[in-house]
């Protein structure tokens, strides 16, 4: 996984509720047992004007010339809800997509996410709102910044610097940070888990039934 | 545990191995579901790391998203382009693996939360998971189910473990009774337009009260399976005798000795009285009518009698939503849905598609024809279903009024880029979401109950079942 520590993007205003998987990757987009030539089918049903071909839909803002090299999106309520593929995620991470800022996420996504290096941000709607003012206004979209040391996100705007502070689990943070392998991790815990086992099967042995 | 714990707190409790400084908990997984389109890709990515299945006898593969409908389909067919691969790969990642895999030939195929029941791999206080959203609908056995993604079914694959944040607990308490036309699909999608889809976010949702123990275990797997609909951890329903009779018997649900230690844990399985939670919702469902979606997030719904919301009048935050929703839609707002002309519908999907869905549908249909307009398709959620309907004369039932008959799976549920309907099609649907091409490209998806698919099939336009010459009671 690529470690997230600092980041300075493009941010992208996408800014409706319940975005949900489907819209982020169709289904139909994912065409191999692998996690990789997914960016292709990002957004595909709003980034493209027919289904099967890859005409570009010039009211999409990803295609917008000021945002087409966004590497943050700002959303609002339920981002990533819906189905649980986690090729939304790698079509994300694929397209170059580092960072996303909503008010809120599904949580599947919002797990696979970090799992894939990609910075899930919860802000407030207000907070939201004054980010994405900003961004739709500024002929020249501001940057915004990141530092997952700090979890502050800073913005640049026209007429003055916006901070705001962002809050994540230390054990995602550190995830996030180090690039760690959520496997690797547990399995430092092997000899505990066994023993919860143990204890486990002779408490509940029907559950092992299939093994005896 | 305190004595006022709530059921979820209670199985959480019996599967946390450690908790860690910053509050995430390591939960044992007793058993891992995959399907052949997220499942081939977790076991592939673990081989490549050189890492192993812990415990392949509690995982359970399926065929189920990708494989064609089509009646007499073979083994490897697909209806999405390249869908063979997936097929193949993962009957070969099964095979290495030492996973039981129920394959499409299996006479105990079937979706994946329809076959888990039906097989007897859910049973109450299990904890379970499943690269699947839906995986929810498994909480209807009292278990702890819950959907996850690829990367998190590596983990749990290698590890028998996975690493999660304690949700908060949500009471949805069901008062009132279940009236003849409205079921547990009515129920949910009236529970999520009132609170919206965002609204059990890191909530896991237990649903209790009179109408909930009223319902079959059908009914309370749709419940639960909607529950991802509107942004639940899980769902879950304190078990009962109806859910030890449904279990028992079946392939890897316990027996013997066995059993009776089983069933003096599984009684025990329930929220404490005094028990807190942290979010109560109370939905009154005597005077509720069938319900339908009318624009592309599960929450645009309302009863079938009701006309569309005037954009003014929806609070700011929903207008621009509802704006696009109703363009996406082609509906004005003021306008009536009932009476709205349809070119689709579907009955079938982890949803709607068990036994009793069909016997609902097929009471309506009985002596009856689909408009002709209308494409009419039934896919059973199982061949276990399949083989019931069949039996019971259900299946004649619908070839007879005109539907289409198919093998199980998911595909009319989310488009593959195989079985759809017409691009711009009306379909009413008995699946769980309405999300903008769901179906397919430009196909307008109106969920509701099978009773109101098979009503609106008959008339060729959104009607109600209450009105279509009687309603099966529930």
């Amino acid at each position: 996984m690529k470690p997230f520590t600092t980041h300075r993007g493009i941010a992208a205003p996408l800014l409706r509720d319940n975005i949900d998987t489907d819209q982020i990757i169709p289904s139909r987009e994912m065409k191999t047992v692998g996690k990789t030539g997914l960016s292709e089918g990002l957004f595909a049903g709003w980034r493209y004007l027919t289904p099967n071909a890859r005409d570009l839909n010039p009211d999409f803002i990803l295609n917008k010339p000021a945002f087409q090299n966004a590497t943050i999106l700002v959303a609002c309520a339920n981002f990533g809800c819906g189905s649980s593929r986690e090729h939304a995620v790698w079509a994300l991470a694929e397209y170059g997509i580092r960072a996303v800022i909503a008010e809120s996420f599904g949580s599947i996504f919002r797990a696979n996410a970090i799992r894939n290096g990609v910075l899930p941000v919860s802000l407030p709607r207000a907070s939201i709102a004054r980010l994405a003012t900003d961004l739709q206004d500024s002929a020249q979209p501001p940057q915004i910044e990141i530092d997952l040391n700090k979890c502050v996100l800073l913005m640049n705007s026209e007429s003055e610097a916006v901070i705001m502070s962002f809050q994540l689990a230390d054990a995602e943070r550190e995830m996030l940070l180090n690039g760690f392998d959520p496997v690797d991790l547990t399995q430092t815990h092997s000899a505990k888990i066994e023993d919860f086992i143990r204890d486990h099967r002779i408490k509940r042995p029907w559950i092992y039934k299939d093994e005896i | 545990m305190t004595p006022s714990s709530t059921l979820f707190d209670k199985l959480w409790q019996e599967h946390c191995i450690q908790s860690d400084a910053s509050g995430e908990d390591l939960l044992l997984i007793d058993r891992i579901l995959l399907h052949e389109r997220t499942g081939a890709v977790a076991l592939e990515a673990l081989r490549e790391k050189g890492r192993e299945v812990k415990t392949p006898a509690h995982v359970f593969c399926t065929m189920d998203h990708i494989v064609s409908n089509r009646p007499g389909r073979t083994r490897n067919e697909a209806r999405t382009p390249g869908g063979d691969v997936f097929i193949s790969s993962t009957r070969e990642s099964a095979a290495r693996s030492g996973v039981t895999l129920i394959d499409i030939d299996d006479a105990r195929q079937g979706i994946v939360h329809v076959m888990a029941p039906e097989l007897g791999i859910v049973q109450p206080g299990v904890s379970i998971v499943c690269p699947d959203s839906h995986t929810c609908s498994l909480g209807a056995f009292g278990a702890l189910a819950w959907g996850i993604g690829s990367s998190a079914a590596e983990h749990a694959l290698a590890t028998q473990t996975l690493k999660q944040k304690k949700p908060a607990n949500m009471r949805v308490t069901l008062k009132g009774g279940l009236h003849p036309g409205v079921y547990a699909k009515d129920i949910v999608l009236a529970l999520i337009a009132q609170i919206g889809a965002g609204a059990a976010a890191n909530h896991a949702v237990e649903f209790t009260g009179g109408g909930v123990r009223q319902m079959s275990m059908e009914g309370r797997m749709t419940l639960c399976n909607m529950a991802v609909e509107f942004a639940a951890f899980t769902a879950l329903i304190a078990p009962d005798e109806k859910t030890f009779e449904y279990l028992a018997g079946r392939e890897f649900a316990p027996t013997g000795a066995q059993l009776d230690d089983a069933l003096s844990w599984w009684r025990d399985l329930a929220s404490d009285e005094e028990a807190v939670f942290d979010k109560n919702i109370t939905l009154d469902t005597d005077a509720l009518a069938p319900q339908i979606s009318w624009g592309v997030s599960p929450e645009q719904s309302g009863g079938i009698d009701q006309t569309l919301p005037f954009i003014a009048d929806l609070p700011a935050e929903k207008r621009k939503a509802a704006e696009n929703a109703l363009a996406y839609m082609e509906l004005q707002p003021g306008q009536r849905l009932l009476g709205e002309a349809v070119d689709g519908a579907f009955i079938g999907s982890c949803t709607n598609g068990r036994i009793e869905d069909l016997r609902a549908a097929a009471y309506i249909l009985k002596g009856n024809q689909v408009s002709p307009d209308v494409k009419a398709i039934c896919v059973p959620g199982s061949q276990a279903v399949k083989r019931q309907a069949e039996a019971e004369g259900v299946a004649e039932i619908f070839k007879q009024a005109g539907f289409e008959w198919g093998e199980p799976g998911c595909g009319y549920c989310f488009y593959a880029g195989g079985d759809t309907f017409a691009p711009g099609a009306r379909v009413v649907s008995s699946t769980n979401r309405n999300f903008e091409g769901r179906q397919g490209p430009g196909v307008r998806t109106h969920l509701c109950s099978p009773a109101t698919v098979a009503a609106s099939a008959i008339e060729g336009v959104i009607a109600d079942p209450r009105e279509a010459g009687g309603v099966r009671p529930v």
